[in-house]
Parts: structure tokens; sequence; C-alpha cells
């Protein structure tokens, strides 16, 4: 069994090597990039992680991680920054800062608003990944118990609890979660050996998982610049004033409630697979409005607000990884693309990480815990730099991410058959997301379809030697709890999705904005 | 956006995705080996009988979620998306990675940019960062990280 004690061993013994020069210095650029990427309208944190993976190829794996890490836990604070000062939230994480933040910035207190930003950012966020660092490994212990048949059924339940939570529509969540199961049995078989779906000559080693994760995140996103047509963005941005930090500081101690709220709310949202930052954020920023005295100056303006929202979306990041780390299921968009980036270097999530790559697992871990230190650090004095870049206007943005898009896809493989596979999804992916679609559970299912279909095949296999696939697949308590929280999650989305969908042309303005942000 | 006009759009990616589950569902169930495809078989079945149920439901007018496109929409992308395709389709290969994304970065730059197109220094502005941009990715990906891109008329 895994002990606190143990925890803590294994914590101090991989320490040091965040601070091995390359890695210390990918950490600080994966921070300091972050953060101007995060304040950039358009760029959300999924892309610029799934843009970042090619260029960890010629990285080691916990060099790779550490880059992807950063940049992770760094966008989603650097949104803060444009959410404050432009009003225009960098992520759609950030869209409950920009309510009273922006206010804040308009009256002259710009500079307040940022630093407590950053500083309940870095505190939730810290907390967030001591949560990581001491869950993950007693999880990744009992998925030790895992065999062939849990595992299919663990990957089918990542499909469809994010198929359920991460969109409006309950039928077309789980419709983009097989389209995306559907995409990864395309090309040769394994065991086999035959040829499957291969409708061109481009797709015959099937669909690369980072080809199709630029292509989802990136395409998308171009295109929605390009609808947006010739027009001239009049961005103010309110110009931050100085302010001595230890005054911010010393506010902070005095809004406890808010950043206990934020924190609280943020890390168990971060545990529960498929539940953004967007809500955390919303969920924290709307709890701490109900237990305040004052909660009729929320949107006017209130520091608690700022700290509520900040603190939850960054205390986010840390348990959003625990369902990754142990049983391969990612707990949000951003999380599917790093577990992209974890297969990519041949390393298997879960027990197999702790046993045979402790060294990466810890490493990669502790530099998140770092990470969040320089982060408050760099974001204060990056912020202003930040929304100038936040400035760019749309047409060179969208140019500029394309081509990084076209280059990040033919590096994989070098091949121009990865590129017009990744236009192709791309182009698809917009046009579905128009129509209610859902990027998130059809990534998930490309990632998770060859880990459930090799367990489905192993299952299989037993099965016929022993007791036959009813029992081994539908018997025992595991695989009894795991098709209940698979019948659970799709019975929930059921039920839920027709309240919550938006009718066309009747959608909230929150909704809007989060649209326009993503 | 009317509801009618709301269903039609709706029903058209509705019946595309039946379309594709439809083909998925025949390719699993009739090629060789059967061993080979049975995960396939598993999921298009699954996946057909959602396409049915979402093309029915957009067929009853009952698929609300998505905002749909607008025509004044895929006309203001249209030329976007076009310049994008004939990139990857045809110009990357003759012409050479870098200098076919140095034109494409140029062409799109222009294309969405609200600034005159009759200006000799916005052209030049265009130009220089367009420039700019491409030797950031020349470092980055040719000297960082050593990829090998297609070489056409030039590089």
């Amino acid at each position: 069994m895994v002990s606190g004690v143990g925890v803590a061993v294994e914590f101090v013994q991989y320490f040091g090597g965040v601070f091995e020069p390359i890695s210390f210095l990918l950490l600080l650029g994966g921070t300091i990039g972050g953060l101007i990427l995060g304040a950039t309208p358009g760029l959300s944190p999924t892309m610029a992680v799934a843009l970042l993976i090619p260029f960890t190829f010629q990285l080691a794996p916990t060099q790779g991680l550490i880059l992807l890490g950063a940049a992770y836990t760094s966008t989603v604070a650097g949104g803060a920054v444009s959410a404050i000062l432009l009003k225009i939230p960098g992520a759609p994480a950030n869209i409950a800062t920009a309510l009273d933040g922006h206010e804040m910035a308009r009256r002259g207190e710009g500079a307040r608003a940022l630093h407590l930003s950053f500083m309940a950012s870095g505190i939730g966020g810290v907390t967030g990944v001591l949560l990581l660092i001491f869950l993950t490994p007693v999880l990744a212990q009992w998925a030790l118990a895992f065999g062939p048949p849990h595992l299919f059924w663990m990957a089918i339940l990542g499909v469809t609890v994010i198929g359920s939570l991460d969109s409006n529509s309950f039928v077309k969540g789980l419709l983009s979660g097989c389209l995306g199961l559907w995409l990864s049995m395309i090309g040769y078989d394994d065991i086999q050996g035959a040829q499957r779906f291969i409708f061109h000559d481009a797709l015959t080693g099937g669909v690369n998982i980072i080809t199709a994760l630029i292509g989802i995140f990136a395409i998308p996103q171009v295109i929605n610049m390009f609808a947006k047509g010739r027009v001239h963005r009049a961005i103010d941005a309110v110009a931050v004033d100085r302010q001595p930090i230890s005054s911010s500081a010393a506010e902070l101690t005095t809004h406890t409630k808010p950043l206990a709220i934020g924190t609280l709310v943020g890390s168990v949202i971060g545990l529960i697979p498929g539940v953004g930052g967007q809500i955390a954020g919303l969920l924290a920023y709307d709890q701490t409005k109900k237990f305040s005295r004052n909660n009729e100056s929320f949107g006017k303006g209130e520091p608690a607000g700022v700290i509520a929202a900040e603190s939850a979306n960054n205390a986010m990041v840390g348990p959003s990884l625990v369902p990754l780390l142990t049983l391969s299921i990612p707990g949000s968009p951003t999380a599917a693309v790093l577990l992209g980036g974890l297969l990519i270097h041949g390393i298997f999530p879960g027990s197999d990480l702790f046993e045979n790559h402790p060294d990466v697992a810890w490493t990669f871990i502790n530099s998140m815990l770092i990470g969040q230190v320089l982060m408050v650090f760099f974001g204060i004095w990056v912020a202003s730099y930040a929304a100038r870049v936040a400035r760019i206007p749309s047409s060179i943005m969208a140019a500029a991410v394309l081509v990084l898009a076209l280059f990040g896809a033919y590096s994989v493989q070098q091949s121009m058959g990865d590129v017009h596979v990744m236009v192709v999804l791309g182009i698809a992916m917009y046009v579905l997301e128009k129509f209610g679609f859902s990027a998130a559970p059809l990534v998930l299912g490309l990632i998770l379809g060859p880990i459930a279909e090799a367990n489905f095949i192993q299952g299989s296999m037993i099965a016929a030697a022993v007791d036959g696939p009813w029992d081994y697949f539908f018997t025992g308590s595991l695989n009894i709890a795991l098709i209940t929280l698979v019948v659970a999650s799709i019975l929930w989305s059921f039920f839920t999705s027709g309240r919550a969908a938006p009718v066309v042309g009747e959608r909230s303005e929150r909704a809007k904005s989060a649209e326009e942000v993503s | 956006m009317t509801a009618t006009a709301s269903r039609a759009q709706h029903l058209i990616p509705a019946v595309a995705v039946l379309l594709l589950s439809l083909t998925v569902v025949w390719l699993s169930f009739t090629r060789e080996p059967a061993a080979a495809f049975l995960f396939p078989r598993l999921i298009a079945s699954v996946m057909f009988l959602l396409a049915v149920w979402n093309c029915v439901r957009a067929a009853l007018g009952l698929a609300r979620v998505g905002a749909g496109l607008e025509l004044e929409e895929c006309l203001r992308i249209a030329p976007g998306v076009l310049v994008v395709l004939v990139y990857v389709l045809f110009v990357a290969r003759w012409l050479g990675f870098y200098t076919a994304s140095l034109g494409t970065f140029i062409v799109l730059y222009s294309l969405y940019d609200p600034a005159s197109h009759f200006k000799l220094t916005t052209w030049l502005h265009r130009i220089a960062i367009s420039l700019i941009f491409m030797a950031v990715i020349y470092g980055l990906f040719a000297v960082l990280l050593k990829v090998q891109t297609p070489r056409g008329l030039y590089f």
C-alpha cells in the first residue's frame, strides 16, 4: 500500500529533477509563454498545449511533460489578464473573472485586480497540485487491480462521461464520442493486420493523435477568426498603474472566504472528468456571491469575485490530472491533449507510470507545483506585456495559428498526408461544432479507442478460455460498478440535456461569450 | 433563424452523420477477417443507433443545440478556407513548404485585415510582419527541430 510517508519520500526524491538546467528553463519558458498565450483571446489552453506537442518530440519525456504542464497551468491563469484589462476572457475558464476584474481595472485598480488574481490563482493552483500529489499514487495503486474488462469499461466510461457532460445534447455528445472511437480504428488492425476504413492513402497509418488534436482544436479557432470578417476590433486596454505587491498580499488575507470557496469548488470540479474550468470559475463566483454579505457589489468591481473565480479555475488544474494519471480518463479537454502527449512518448498512465517511470511522473507533478509559484511572480510581471499581445488583430492571429498548425502537423511524421488529415478534420469539426457536436468527446474517443479495443480483444480471448464473455465482462463488483457509472452518466445526461438545451437564436449571454472565447 | 431553416439546417449534418455511420456499419459487417472487425462492429452499431436517433430528432425539429451556419458567415469564411485548401492540396508541394506558407500568411492576413488594400505602406507592413513571423517559424522548425519540409520550386 502507498502511505503518506511513501508519497512524501517519492516527492522529495524527485524534487531536484525540476531544477536541472534544461527542465527548469523549459518550465520557465512554458510558464512565461503560457501566460502570454493565455492572455490572447482565441487561443484556448487546449489549443496552446496541442500546438506545443510537436515541440516536445525532441525532448525527453519528462522535459516534454514539464513544458506541456507549465503551459497548461499558466494559460489558464494568463487568461485573466485580458479578462481584467480588456474584458475579453483569454479562455472560457476566465469568464467569471471578467465580471468584476474589468470593473476594478476601469476604476483604476487594474494592478490590484491582477495581483489578487495571480495570487489567488497561485494558492488555488498549489492546493490543487497538492491534491494531485497525495491522491494520484493511491488511486494508481488501486488501479493495479484492474484487468482487461475493467480497463475496457474505464475507457468507455471516459467517453460517455465527457460525451454526456461536455455537450448540451446527449445524443450529439455520445455520437461525437463514437465518431472519435471510429477514427481511432482507421488503419491497420494490430492483431490481424487487416486494413480497416482506409479510404485514402493518407489514412494508411491511421489517424495520428497529435495531428488530429491540432486539427480539431486549432483549425476551428482559425475559421472562427475568419468568420469575424474584415472588422477592426476597437479594443481599449485599461492602463495598469503601479501598486506594491505587499499591499495586495495583505489584502488577500482579508478575503479568506472567497479564496477557500474558490479553491474547494475548483478542486472538487477538477476531479470530475469532463467538467472544465469554466464551470469551476462560474460556480465558485456564484457560491461566493451567495455567501457574501455585500453580494450587491458583485459585478461592480468586487475583489472577492476575482479571487473566487481565479482560485477555482487554477485549483481545477491539478485535480483534473488525477483521473488522467491514474485511470487514463482526462478530467478536461486540455488533460486529454496531455494524455496524447504522454502516449506519444510511449508512456501509459496508471500504475505503469508510477511503477516504471516514477522519475517522469514525479518530476512532472513537482514541476506543476513549482510552476504555480513561478506563475504568480511572472504573471504579475508579464501582465502588462501580455495585454499588448492580446490586442494583436485577429487577421494576424488566424494566419499565424494556421501556419503553426500546418508546420506542427507536418513535423509529427514529416508527412503531407498528416497535413491533409488535419485540415479535413479541422474543417469538419468546425461544421460539427456549429450543429452542437463537441470536440472533447471526439478527442477522448480517438485517444481511448485503442485502449478500449486492445482490452476488449484481450478480454474476449480470456473470456473464451474461461467463463465466457457475459461472466467476464458483466459480472464482478468492479465491472458492475463501472457499468453502473457508464449507465448513470448516460441517464443523467439524457434527463438533463433537454432542460439545458438552448434554443437556436435564444442562447444566453453567458453561452455566447463562452463560444466567442473558445 | 426561423424554426424551418433551423430544422433544415440541422437535418443536413444529421443525414451526413447517418450516412457515414451506415457506411461504417456496412464495412464493419461485410469485410474480412471478421475478428479484425469485432470491436468496430460494436462501436458502429451504437454509432448507427445514435445517428438514427439524431436524424429523427432533426427531422422532427427537436435538434436545437448549435447555432447553425448562416449564409453570411459562410461567405466570410469561404475565401479563407479556399486559400487553406489550395495551399494544402497544390501550392505547398509546388512552391515549397516555406514559400507557400509565407504566401498563405500574406494572403490570409490581407484578406481579413480591415486596413486599406490600396496603400503601399499597408502592404509593406503586412509583408514585413509575414517575413518576421516566417523567420521565427523557420528558426523553430528548421533550425531547432530539424524538420525537413517538402521543397518545390523554392524551399
